[in-house]
């Protein structure tokens, strides 16, 4: 084929097979993509670039466990170590913030695609969740790195922690298929969700240990996914031992809770989407 | 034909049968819950009903060129957006077969931080092709643009013109079974633009393309498809040859 003049690249017919996935295989390579595309842009023209997912939780966690440290390890002694027992519980807790907030808002970022092109609509909040599942897996570094500085062994529970991330991410992604569609309709949403973080955030045992609580609200803890999620991590890792019975089922009734209702949600209403963005 | 149902089975072949789309303009656009919640209590949601489409049928068969006109406003976007499948319509039932290219606002899907290289994986990714294609094609896509020296630059420093190049040299790179082209070409220089027709033109004459081509232009209309449907007001006016319907359209008394 002749490429002096561009006209001459004559027609080449490509057959389904060569050019294009079969429907079923699209959304994984989009996915891909633009799980990519986050990436490139959060570190472009970062000077420590991807550093900064290991940076970010161990300052988080100095500043924690300098704060924190008296007043925790005072009032509860089963802790075997504080910085650890933060970091672990802050990087889940930002794995599922990070996931609901981009996602939450991604249908309506997605809006000029979303006119354009005939794409599964599920495909942005999920891209959002998988994108904060990978910064996740970065800052897993962070944690190593102080378990390192305290000598910290693992136990073969350890190899339990895919799995709790599992969970973790089904949860999320259920939970961003309902802010996200809700948010299309309603842009409050992403005001209030803000303000639900935050609530949700201290009423989750990130710094500080269940056993400080008022016994109310310790026993209305088990309610609390996130508190699930966390002592799932916690166990396995810190306490080197079984997750337990109660804790496991809760992890996966919530992911599979939330995914549901998510889902149910997203497939209700996606078809007006293109009415509101 | 009544009580017929024929239904899209070739690639490239579009059904859309008895298709109406109504869109419930609110008298007044309620963008946070407060506001809608008080509406709804004082029973003030108040709902016009707009008919973008009106009981629209035609068939398009594989390889046919078929141009869509009618003036501003008249459901033709509507009836792309639904064809492309970005839209459902409220009653009726349309079916694609195949592929589809869609070159509707040039560069929708592009972001515009990452560069031209990125992009074309990206919009590539959205388009469905394989990665092992866009890889053996790339060359053959930045050729087409005639932007090869800018390949490593965001795309936020490109002007319009150019980035209609990348997204038109995308869409176009190999035989979609189903391309539908909203007026895409008034973007572009003068040289670029009869590059595209002569593009499409290809891709009408190779037979295997069904190729849906909205534009202002009855002249193109004329050069570039063999059957024209005018939409006017949401309902269909006039199917048929080309000439016939563009013709018609252009002499229509307002």
């Amino acid at each position: 084929m002749s490429q002096n003049t561009a006209t001459e690249l004559a027609p080449k017919k490509i057959k389904d097979g060569d050019a294009w996935y079969p429907t079923s295989q699209r959304d994984m390579f989009v996915v891909r993509q633009l799980v990519t595309k986050d990436f490139k842009l959060k570190y472009r023209r970062s000077v420590l670039g991807i550093a900064w997912s290991v940076l970010n939780p161990l300052l988080m966690m100095l500043v924690q466990a300098a704060v924190f440290t008296r007043l925790m390890v005072r009032s509860d002694t089963s802790i075997p170590n504080f910085p650890i027992y933060l970091i672990l519980g802050n990087t889940a807790w930002s794995l599922m913030s990070d996931a609901t907030r981009q996602g939450m808002e991604s249908i309506i970022h997605a809006q000029s695609l979303l006119k354009k092109v005939r794409i599964n609509r599920w495909v942005f909040p999920v891209q959002k969740v998988l994108f904060a599942v990978v910064n996740y897996t970065f800052s897993l570094a962070a944690v190593a790195v102080v378990m390192a500085a305290f000598g910290w062994t693992l136990s073969p529970w350890a190899l339990l922690l895919p799995l709790g991330v599992l969970y973790l991410t089904i949860f999320c992604i259920g939970l961003s298929l309902l802010l996200s569609s809700l948010a299309v309709f309603f842009r409050d949403v992403i005001h209030l969700w803000g303000v639900v973080l935050t609530a949700w955030m201290y009423l989750t045992p990130l710094f500080y240990s269940v056993s400080i609580l008022p016994d109310w609200m310790a026993s209305i803890m088990r309610f609390n996914p996130m508190y699930l999620y966390i002592t799932f991590i916690r166990r396995i890792l810190l306490w080197k031992m079984a997750p337990g019975l109660l804790v496991h089922g809760g992890c996966i009734g919530f992911a599979l809770l939330m995914l549901g209702i998510g889902y149910a949600v997203f497939r209700k209403t996606e078809d007006r989407f293109i009415l509101f963005i | 034909m009544p009580n017929e149902i024929i239904h899209a089975n070739e690639p490239g072949s579009i059904v859309v049968d008895d298709v109406t789309m109504t869109f419930n303009i609110a008298k007044e656009q309620f963008n946070s819950l407060k506001e809608y919640f008080i509406a709804l209590t004082r029973h003030e949601l108040k709902f016009k009903p707009f008919h973008a489409l009106k009981n629209v049928s035609f068939t398009i068969e594989p390889g046919e060129s078929v141009g869509l006109v009618g003036t501003n406003g008249s459901g033709k976007s509507t009836m792309l957006k639904i064809i492309a499948g970005v839209l459902s319509p409220s009653e009726g039932r349309v079916e694609v077969n195949g592929n589809i290219a869609p070159l509707i606002e040039l560069g929708a899907g592009f972001d515009r931080e990452l560069t031209a290289r990125e992009n074309i994986y990206l919009n590539g990714a959205l388009l469905g092709y394989r990665k092992e294609f866009i890889d053996e094609n790339f060359d053959r896509i930045v050729e087409f643009a005639e932007l090869q020296n800018f390949m490593d630059m965001p795309l936020k420093n490109y002007s319009s013109g150019m980035v209609a190049r990348i997204a038109f040299s995308i869409a176009t790179i190999t035989e979609p079974d189903l391309l539908i082209v909203d007026e895409a070409l008034s973007v572009g220089d003068k040289f670029f633009r009869e590059k595209c027709e002569r593009r499409i033109n290809e891709l009408v004459n190779s037979k295997n393309v069904t190729v849906l081509f909205v534009s202002h232009s009855v002249d193109q209309v004329k050069r570039v498809c063999d059957r024209c449907i005018w939409i006017e007001k949401g309902d269909l006016r006039m199917d048929g040859p080309a000439k016939e319907v563009a013709d018609a359209y252009a002499n229509m008394k307002r």
